[in-house]
């Protein structure tokens, strides 16, 4: 099967990086990487455009954060703790949005987003423009030294990839179609009897919970989470790397974070302010001519070679 | 000739060892870092100004110490501390880095100090104001150099209360620098004998001021003190002369004011205003000649946070000199111990908790009609002598003082 | 003294006026916003970028040309939304058959582009600008000194506003405006320009916004980060309006202001969240805003 060798390629890749490539910057780059899946799973396999991902992402660091320094729990527990209040900012915030449509869903989340950043901005616990600071790194299971960084990235990446095959298995599930054909046509999985609002609420809340284990990652791998991971422009970035990467593609947000986050790290050592400029005219360039993102485009190349004489359907 | 291999080994090892002591380099060259705002709202404060004033107090220096190459490295954190830690942790890892000035945001200054200590390093900090850095955040290894919220706070509100200014009312910025600004200046108006007879807090990068400046009209404070800064800051005092405000009677005044914000509002505009900084480019021939060779690199006059800079990156470079190693225990050490000289840190010298204590000035805007050049925007009204200016040990929080 | 809800009453009176004038700005903004979403189905994010350019614009006129405030007000716009009909031709054309995403992805890409290379050029502290002379001093309304500047935004923002509305509901060329929204296959079918007609409605939305940033500069600061933190508050504005609605977005701008207005009296920390408060309320309460068509 083409999706599994390209899988194993993947993993094994994954799995070299750190050898090559510094691990901490490859540890963020999953995490932003597991953020933009979980926000493709909703934008690209559901068709809804959240604009509220930060507070996902932000709102679990910040509490993953708290519960490794404050109340020292264990990595696992405080991850855990993390991704529990993803799922459940998920649950408050879907119940709210679910029935808005295009527009004002993003709308919707995004006011509620802005009402997490404002809490966040007035909680004690988060320290304001501080941010929280020096988060603890305890030994996973009480035996495995995570201070190490190849160590980590391990862990790290063995969350990812769970994340990732949970996505995995929900898109090519039943249920997965069923959300695919909401995407499609909202109108004719009604008429077939689906209860597409709890469809849309389910796929919802998976996101907004995966997306908490990304920020409660994202807090144990930089030790600090701040108010920028809550910020409006955070929910903006997620939908830049799931777009240039490709919607609706298995790997394009993985791209897409690789491709931002690297951009973010490395050019502006070299190109200083010039990094924001240079984000524009790929996004518009981007718009302009390879609108399927990264991946989209490239698997497009990939039919039309195989199936020279079926490539204009495949275009629809 | 198993056991000749390990001796030899050994050897050599020992050599390197000793060559390394005496040398006292590591790598080969010493690596001075610079995660920091170079695109968001500090950028004019810091950014590219920091590195070329920085780059300026290397190649001054001569480009090498001990005869060893020194090497500035810069990076955009994008005002996020997650990102300027990852910056940070690559260049210790991977490019052997020694030391760390400047850093804005305080989120991100924290953080960074934070992983520099832990990996036995130096960080002078510059441009994030915050005093946690030198109080509860304090390491023996890191240094706040240029100035904190606390001197301004306190310079400020200390001199127009001895000028009979007693009541005032704050417009503080919805967040810990504002919070603690705020209750800074209080303590000091407190124990000169004025009252603080109101306050409101706005969130941040807000545009439109007046509601609040309203508000502090009708409390009748003689004093609007603004803990806010940046554009939130500029666009209070703009809109307070609009409103008629100043004209009125009531003072204003600003805590966190750089002269890039004073020519940003317009000499016109905020004409009168007094404030305190670490660095004026004209107050004397010393300052004037380091403003020029600047000018010539970055097109604009340096301010308190650039001349910081290059003053903490020079004597960074100093301590190794005498230290004749670049181990951060020991220049920290050295550098706690060399006198500083320059034209920046007046009367300067590094207390237990960092702190590098130096003069202050007090200055007033001048009337445009004054201004000599587009950048004659001060007149200094007078010296703060650093002892006045920072926070005493005796109330300080960090525990490297005893008390 | 006689309290009202809690405050000196000309206090009270004081910050609603205040959240009127804001709200002058907020509905000149969202307007724009609103008769470009209307038309090309775009949601712009570069329109606080537009602004920008346009305080930018009065502030290049004043100090490269000696040109004043006045032909400024007159002249930015114009040249305005002529850059914008090179956009327009440039970029959005390719995307009105498109999900929405793409021209935001496309519009947020080019503020980038826009507000970078104004920082490259004039730093991030921003710029001086000065109120005209023939508005400078204020009067003293009793309770509160209202700048002369400001009753000025107020009811250029009105006469802005209303010509507006006439221009789209009362004109032929709003009457092709309005039938292009609708359907515009049969608009091209009695022989009217389509993509002409949405270009001079790109560039009339475009105009508005500049003409919305001339008119801040001289009490704003001059910045090219002054759309960036606006242009999620003019989005909430639109959206309560009801999208596409020309009515909804002026009405909602002023509406917005003076909740603004009161919320920095009573609880002035969130008067930058209150907006999507009141945002959220507007949506449970009607789906699609207060002036939308229902879907």
């Amino acid at each position: 099967m083409l999706p599994r060798t390209y899988f194993l390629a993947f993993l094994v890749l994954l799995a070299l990086l750190p050898h090559v490539l510094y691990p901490v910057f490859l540890m963020q780059l999953l995490c932003m990487a597991l953020f933009a899946c979980a926000f493709n799973l909703l934008l690209g396999y559901t068709g809804l455009l959240s604009f509220g991902h930060a507070a996902f992402l932000g709102g679990s660091a910040f509490i993953a954060g708290q519960a490794a320094k404050v109340w020292e729990l264990p990595i696992e527990l405080s991850i855990l703790a993390g991704t529990l209040t993803g799922t459940l900012l998920g649950v408050g915030f879907g119940l709210i949005a679910i029935r808005k449509q295009g527009i004002y869903f993003a709308m919707i989340t995004l006011a509620l987003a802005q009402m997490v950043f404002f809490y966040a901005l007035k909680a004690p616990f988060t320290g304001g423009e501080d941010g929280l600071q020096s988060i603890p790194r305890s030994n996973l299971f009480g035996i495995i030294d995570l201070t190490h960084e190849v160590t980590m990235y391990y862990f790290i990446l063995a969350l990812f990839l769970a994340g990732f095959l949970i996505i995995f298995r929900i898109i090519h599930s039943p249920f997965g179609q069923i959300l695919k054909s909401i995407r499609e046509n909202e109108d004719r999985a009604i008429s077939l009897g689906y209860r597409v609002d709890r469809y849309k609420l389910a796929a919802f809340i998976i996101s907004a919970a995966l997306s908490g284990l990304a920020g409660s990652m994202k807090a144990m791998v930089s030790q600090v989470v701040s108010l920028s991971d809550v910020h409006w422009s955070m929910s903006g970035t997620v939908v830049l790397m799931t777009l240039i990467g490709g919607t609706g593609t298995l790997f394009g947000p993985i791209v897409g974070a690789a491709i931002i986050v690297s951009m973010e790290h490395y050019l502006g050592e070299y190109l200083g302010s010039w990094v924001t400029i240079i984000m524009g005219v790929i996004f518009v360039i981007c718009v302009l001519t390879f609108r399927q993102g990264v991946v989209g485009e490239l698997e497009q190349r990939l039919i039309k070679r195989k199936l020279p004489f079926q490539s204009q359907d495949s275009t629809s | 000739m198993h056991i000749k291999s390990l001796a030899g080994v050994t050897l050599a090892s020992l050599l390197t060892c000793t060559t390394a002591l005496a040398a006292g380099i590591s790598d080969d060259k010493v690596v001075i870092g610079m995660p920091s705002d170079f695109s968001g709202i500090y950028a004019d404060l810091t950014g590219k100004g920091s590195a070329i004033a920085a780059q300026m107090a290397i190649d001054e220096f001569g480009g090498k110490v001990l005869g060893k190459p020194i090497e500035l490295l810069t990076g955009d954190h994008h005002l996020k501390a997650d990102v300027a830690v990852g910056i940070t942790r690559e260049w210790l890892d991977r490019k052997g880095l020694d030391a760390v000035v400047d850093i804005a945001a305080s989120s991100a200054a924290l953080a960074v100090t934070k992983l520099m200590t832990e990996r036995g390093k130096i960080t002078i900090n510059n441009a994030a104001g915050t005093t946690r850095l030198t109080g509860k955040d304090c390491s023996a290894l890191s240094f706040h150099w240029a100035y904190d919220t606390f001197a301004l706070a306190n310079g400020v509100a200390k001199a127009m209360t001895l000028e009979g200014n007693d009541t005032w009312f704050f417009i503080t910025a919805d967040y810990a620098f504002g919070y603690s600004m705020e209750a800074d200046a209080k303590q000091v108006i407190e124990a000169n004998g004025g009252k603080v007879i109101g306050s409101v807090r706005h969130p941040l990068s807000g545009s439109d001021f007046s509601s609040y400046l309203l508000q502090a009209q009708a409390s009748g404070a003689k004093v609007i003190g603004a803990a806010n800064a940046g554009s939130d800051l500029r666009n209070t005092i703009k809109q307070a002369k609009e409103f008629g405000i100043t004209s009125s009677g009531q003072k204003l005044t600003g805590m966190i004011f750089f002269i890039d914000d004073a020519r940003a509002i317009g000499v016109k505009e905020a004409a009168g205003l007094s404030v305190l900084v670490g660095y004026y480019w004209n107050r004397n021939d010393e300052s004037r000649a380091f403003a020029k060779r600047f000018e010539e690199k970055a097109n604009k006059k340096p301010n308190t946070i650039h001349a910081g800079v290059y003053s903490a990156t020079l004597h960074y470079l100093r301590a190794i000199e005498s230290a004749g190693t670049d181990d951060g225990q020991a220049v920290a050490e050295h550098m706690r111990k060399l006198k500083i000289d320059d034209f920046f840190a007046i009367n300067g010298f590094i207390r237990e908790d960092g702190r590098m204590v130096h003069d202050m000035f007090l200055v007033k805007i001048k009337p445009a009609n004054e201004a000599e050049s587009d950048w004659d925007v001060f007149e200094v009204v007078r010296t703060l002598p650093g002892n006045e200016a920072y926070r005493p040990l005796s109330e300080s929080e960090c525990a490297l003082v005893k008390n | 003294m006689a309290e009202l809800l809690g405050m000196p009453p000309q206090l009270f009176f004081g910050q609603l006026l205040l959240g009127l004038i804001n709200g002058a700005f907020y509905a000149m903004l969202s307007l724009g916003l609103a008769i470009i979403f209307g038309m090309l189905q775009i949601v712009n994010f570069a329109h606080g970028a537009t602004y920008m350019v346009g305080a930018f614009g009065a502030w290049m006129l004043m100090n490269y040309l000696g040109i004043g405030f006045w032909p400024a007000l007159i002249l930015t716009p114009l040249i305005v939304a002529l850059l914008g009909v090179i956009l327009e031709r440039l970029v959005l054309k390719h995307l009105y058959d498109l999900d929405h995403l793409y021209g935001m992805l496309a519009t947020f890409g080019l503020a980038l582009i826009i507000e970078g290379l104004f920082r490259q050029a004039y730093g991030i502290s921003g710029l001086p600008y000065e109120i005209p002379t023939q508005l400078q001093g204020g009067t003293n309304l009793g309770f509160m000194f209202l700048p002369n500047y400001r009753a000025f935004v107020v009811l250029m923002s009105i006469i802005l506003c209303f010509g507006t509305w006439y221009l789209i509901e009362r004109t032929k060329m709003g009457m092709y405006l309005r039938a292009t929204t609708e359907n515009r296959e049969l608009v091209r079918a009695f022989g009217i320009k389509v993509p002409r007609l949405i270009t001079a409605t790109f560039a009339l939305g475009v105009g508005l916004a500049a003409f919305a940033g001339v008119m801040a500069a001289p009490i704003y600061q001059v910045n090219p980060l002054m759309g960036n933190n606006l242009i999620i508050v003019i989005f909430a504005v639109v959206v309560i309006g009801g999208m596409g609605s020309i009515l909804g977005a002026t009405l909602a701008g002023y509406l917005v202001g003076l909740v603004e207005g009161l919320t920095k009296a009573y609880y002035p920390e969130a008067s930058s969240t209150v907006v999507f408060i009141l945002m959220i309320i507007v949506l449970i309460v009607r789906p699609s805003g207060l002036f939308g068509k229902e879907q």
